[in-house]
């Protein structure tokens, strides 16, 4: 070979590598346009609305069986995924000498924020909870080691753990949805396997009185995303800056 | 001398005593039987891949699913739906004649069924 042939052959191979790179990054940046259109799911709690029957449990009771959620008799172990609190303990920073007595019976329905800067994402030593491209904080049970970061980390309660094998203490399995082992944290998924699907989340569709608006912030035409232009809400905790995608309506 | 040649045959006799068991129940050529499904005709990647690497195609199938939030899975037999309990046991109904003969033989323990529902189990309780 000569040096005529060799730089030909070299040339030829250069071009070759950089039609390569070029495809890449045209295809990255297709991935990207596809980020755009990404989801950013959150959910409205009216609270004149969910007040109207009073020791209704409909949502609790519809998420708790879908999810296959074990009932603990001991208060130690209990697991929740949705519950119910009273509004001082719930907004506890947003009270004042009246609203105590005005609110006082008030009881306020909490589950995952589901944030936008997660504190128990960045503390998971093994990554097994995470946001996913919709914004739901996920958990992989696969990979949870159990040692409570999580929760420690999460300031809205909104983590339990397995302290024992959940299964006997569940009524009724419900057999397409996993149950959960020993030893590991679980908490509300925003129903991410029933929203794929295309379905609303359980405790939304539970509710008699329509009091949970469930939708994607993205989309300026959403229920959701109206229903917050148009009426004053609240975040729990909002000064810790962990941007809640839980709001509550007066 | 005596005392360790003694103790040369003790230990022989202790470590092929399990061989000496199998041959004398018969047990020598065991090889488990598994019960496939007998209406379909094959899995969701063929019959060779799914027996050497089913494990490998599970786990491909817990990281899309639970991380990546791929719910289906295309194959060159058809397009499936990610779920142990719906698709897999919904062929292979009988957990105790599929999975566990090979598992139970090879000294296999897998997780799975930790939090996995086995539907037999569900209707049972």
């Amino acid at each position: 070979m000569n040096r005529r042939d060799f730089l030909k052959i070299t040339g030829i191979l250069a071009i070759g590598a950089a039609s390569h790179q070029t495809a890449m990054i045209l295809l990255s940046s297709e991935v990207k346009g596809d980020q755009a259109k990404k989801k950013r799911w959150a959910m409205a709690i009216s609270f004149s609305a969910c007040v109207k029957r009073e020791g209704c449990r409909d949502c609790i009771d519809n998420c708790h069986l879908i999810h296959n959620v074990p009932e603990f008799t001991d208060n130690k172990d209990k697991i929740q995924w949705i519950w119910s609190s009273h509004y001082e303990s719930v907004f506890g920073e947003q009270t004042n000498m009246f609203t105590k007595g005005m609110l006082k019976n008030l009881s306020v329905l909490c589950l995952c924020n589901h944030c936008e800067n997660p504190p128990c994402v960045k503390v998971c030593p093994t990554k097994a909870t995470w946001k996913n491209k919709d914004g739901i904080i996920m958990i992989d049970y696969h990979r949870c080691i159990g040692c409570r970061y999580c929760m420690a980390a999460c300031p809205y309660d909104a983590r339990s753990f397995n302290w024992k094998d959940p299964k006997p203490f569940i009524k009724e399995i419900n057999r397409d949805f996993p149950t959960r082992a020993k030893g590991v944290v679980e908490k509300c998924n925003f129903c991410e396997e029933r929203i794929t699907q295309g379905l609303l989340p359980a405790c939304v569709e539970a509710c008699p009185e329509k009091a949970l608006t469930f939708g994607d912030l993205n989309d300026p035409e959403s229920d959701i995303s109206r229903l917050l232009k148009t009426r004053f809400s609240i975040q729990r905790k909002p000064h810790l800056g962990t941007d809640p995608k839980v709001f509550y309506l007066f | 001398m005596k005392k360790i040649i003694l103790g040369l045959i003790l230990f022989l006799l202790v470590a092929f005593l399990p061989l000496g068991y199998n041959i004398y129940t018969g047990k020598k050529a065991y090889i488990p039987v598994i019960k496939a499904p007998e209406d379909k005709k094959e899995c969701v990647e063929n019959v060779f891949i799914m027996r050497k690497r089913h494990n490998i195609v599970l786990e491909k199938w817990r990281d899309a699913s639970v991380r990546h939030g791929i719910k289906k899975y295309v194959s060159l037999n058809g397009t499936y739906k990610i779920s142990l309990t719906g698709t897999c046991l919904g062929c292979h109904s009988d957990k105790t004649q599929f999975c566990d003969r090979c598992h139970d033989y090879a000294g296999v323990k897998p997780r799975c069924w930790d939090c996995h529902n086995i539907p037999d189990k569900v209707a049972e309780k």
